[in-house]
């Protein structure tokens, strides 16, 4: 009998989780989740999640903030309304180029910055006065909860919780 | 999982688990503030006002409150810009740099840090706003259009590189530090039991759930931020020292400015956190966490910065000789010499020499005498910055203009206020919000933590 129900195991080590999720997954358990105090290095490619796509975000966002930045200066400076500062050339842009470095870089980092930490926020959907999701209030202290949902993987509650009890899973729970 | 030699110092003290992490940390959160911490805000908050008081004076009256004058037309105001900019390079440098370095024992120190350098530049902001006189103009430094014609900001003035990079590194800052804030913003929600706290750290912690592609996420942007930051940490000085070396004044027209000032920058930081970490690991019980281990490794930062800041002084005086300009050579005679001769061997002594003391592993590992060390560097700096501004200014080309600078009692005021707010939002800072990263040493408990390190050893 398989339904939707969701099985929440606790761990109270971060190691005892990894081995108990390598386990379960090469006996064919699909694992939903896996809520924990801080980032386990190594379970990322054990429950199957993919390495995040924001790098290339931030890499776009620098990109437009590079081309804003030189734009608006040669609009600024060369087109609209040319600074003789000291006899110094400013008739193209080229000859202004070292002079807009430092603008450049900066606008470069501010887009890419702030572009990726919006983007990192609604992906994660961490926002103001967002409700947490995650199942027990300790996962955030001192405690590991991997969520399992046995319909995913086709099998019955019963025989999950028997695979889980061999993990050395502290607590499962049934919602 | 990650190894680390067991001949290394332990980073976390004691037979610390998990829970016992998250509990050190939240004491100051739900417990009552402490007695020292009600003197200490006190005081700030005293200073705090009359900064404030004096800073609405002079917008009032005019900048004509302070002591400039024709010939020095930069004193105090533009020296404690630099200095707290300057201060405010340590936090970035610890949690991006040594981020990228792979540097474990940041973790202890880089939330205060960047709290430290949130503050700091705050601060600095506060002194190129007030010096422009008309505050209410201040959004003229943005290229707005507007209604003079199509007359933008220069883009050619380092003055307006300064006001891109502030920005920039003020902002970028601000966000790297919340989102390393959040995760622990959510382990306060899920702890505190009184319902007003709960709520408050409910909305601060963004609805964080910690789950796997959240932590992976996390773990992306705050390599990617560390990465984008560590060019910044060094832009913002070095386009601060533009200011001054772009200009044709004897004694602010080299090249040497820009690494002179960055390193200045990191030694005046670290001699910041220092002072604020020694005082708070103890008065918050983090001996555990922030150890003597840190303390040391600050040090010798301090020491290689404070030693490259020796040389940079050192070079220029002999340029200042060796380029054969009479102009150039007069500036640096008139500093070592000169009526401010006092201050110039007060920054040579603050600054130059006595660093050098780390060399020795007793006075390093000494937290007293770190303690004073971080004091005198940091008067050593601000006299750094003191003398670059007015002993180049207050003799200039024209022998009958030559003139002293004296601070008025609203150069002083101010000056005093800025740090007033800046201990009265760290103390804020300290009593209201995680000051360890828990997520991140949580992660480094069972490589560096002592117990761990000791079971290693037995077997």
């Amino acid at each position: 009998m398989t339904d939707n129900k969701t099985i929440y195991a606790t761990y109270d080590d971060d190691m005892v989780l990894l081995a108990g999720a390598k386990e379960l997954v090469s006996n064919g358990v699909y694992i939903r989740d896996v809520f924990s105090p801080f980032p386990i290095h190594g379970l990322d490619p054990v429950i199957g999640i993919k390495q995040t796509r924001l790098a290339i975000c931030a890499f776009i966002y620098g990109l437009i903030g590079l081309t804003l930045a030189l734009c608006g200066m040669y609009y600024f400076m060369i087109v609209d309304w040319p600074m003789n500062i000291g006899g110094k050339p400013n008739d193209f842009f080229y000859q202004n180029i070292p002079a807009f470095v430092p603008i450049s870089f900066e606008f470069t980092v501010l887009l890419a910055a702030h572009g990726m930490a919006l983007t990192y926020f609604i992906r994660n959907w961490t926002l103001p006065g967002v409700k947490p999701r995650n199942p027990y209030p300790y996962t955030t202290d001192d405690k590991f909860v991997m969520e399992i949902h046995p319909s995913d993987s086709g099998i019955t509650v019963d025989e999950l919780t028997e695979k889980l009890k061999t993990t050395g899973s502290i607590l499962i729970e049934e919602r | 999982m990650h190894q680390e030699a067991a001949i290394r110092e332990p980073l976390i003290l004691g037979e610390k688990t998990y829970g016992e992490i998250t509990d050190d940390v939240m004491a100051s959160v739900v417990g009552k503030a402490s007695k020292s911490w009600w003197i200490a805000f006190g005081i700030s908050a005293v200073m705090a006002l009359w900064g404030v008081g004096c800073i609405l004076y002079l917008l009032g009256t005019g900048v004509g409150t302070w002591g400039l004058n024709k010939t020095v037309g930069w004193a105090w105001d533009i020296t404690n810009f630099v200095w707290w900019v300057g201060i405010g390079h340590a936090g970035t440098l610890i949690s991006a740099v040594l981020l990228l370095f792979r540097q474990k024992w940041r973790m202890a120190i880089n939330r205060s840090a960047e709290a430290m350098t949130i503050f700091a530049v705050m601060m600095a902001a506060v002194w190129p706003g007030i010096h422009m006189g008309r505050i209410w103009l201040a959004y003229f430094v943005f290229p707005l259009p507007n209604q003079f014609g199509s007359l933008w900001v220069n883009f050619n003035s380092p003055l307006l590189w300064d006001v891109f990079a502030i920005s920039t590194y003020f902002s970028v800052s601000l966000v790297f530090w919340y989102i390393g804030l959040i995760p622990d913003f959510a382990t306060i929600r899920d702890k505190v039991t009184q319902a007003v706290p709960k709520k408050v750290y409910s909305l601060l912690s963004f609805g964080w759930t910690g789950n796997a592609k959240a932590w992976n996420r996390f773990e992306e942007i705050s390599l990617v931020l560390a990465g984008l930051a560590t060019p910044l940490v060094f832009s913002v000085h070095s386009i601060v020292s533009m200011d001054f070396a772009t200009s044709v004044i004897p004694g602010w027209h080299t090249t040497i400015f820009p690494p002179y000032f960055v390193s200045g920058a990191v030694f005046s930081g670290f001699a910041m956190v220092q002072t604020l970490l020694i005082i708070m690991r103890k008065v918050m019980h983090l001996e555990n966490y922030i150890t003597r281990k840190h303390i040391e490794y600050m040090n010798i930062v301090i020491i290689v910065t404070g030693s490259i800041v020796g040389v940079a002084y050192l070079t220029e005086l002999f340029i200042s000789w060796y380029s054969g300009v009479e102009y150039e050579a007069y500036a640096f005679i008139n500093r070592a010499t000169g009526p401010y001769w006092w201050a110039y061997w007060a920054m040579m002594t603050c600054n130059v020499i006595s660093p050098q003391v780390f060399w020795f592993k007793k006075l390093r590992t000494n937290i007293m005498f770190t303690f004073f060390m971080s004091i005198v560097v940091n008067i050593g700096m601000w006299f750094e910055r003191f003398v670059i501004i007015v002993t180049s200014l207050h003799r200039d080309y024209l022998p009958s203009s030559w003139t002293m600078f004296h601070p008025t009692f609203v150069d002083i005021g101010c000056f005093i206020g800025t740090i007033g707010i800046f201990f009265v939002l760290f103390l804020l800072f300290a009593r209201f919000f995680p000051v360890l990263p828990l997520n991140e040493l949580k992660t480094i408990l069972k490589s560096s933590g002592e117990q761990y390190k000791t079971k290693v050893e037995e077997h």
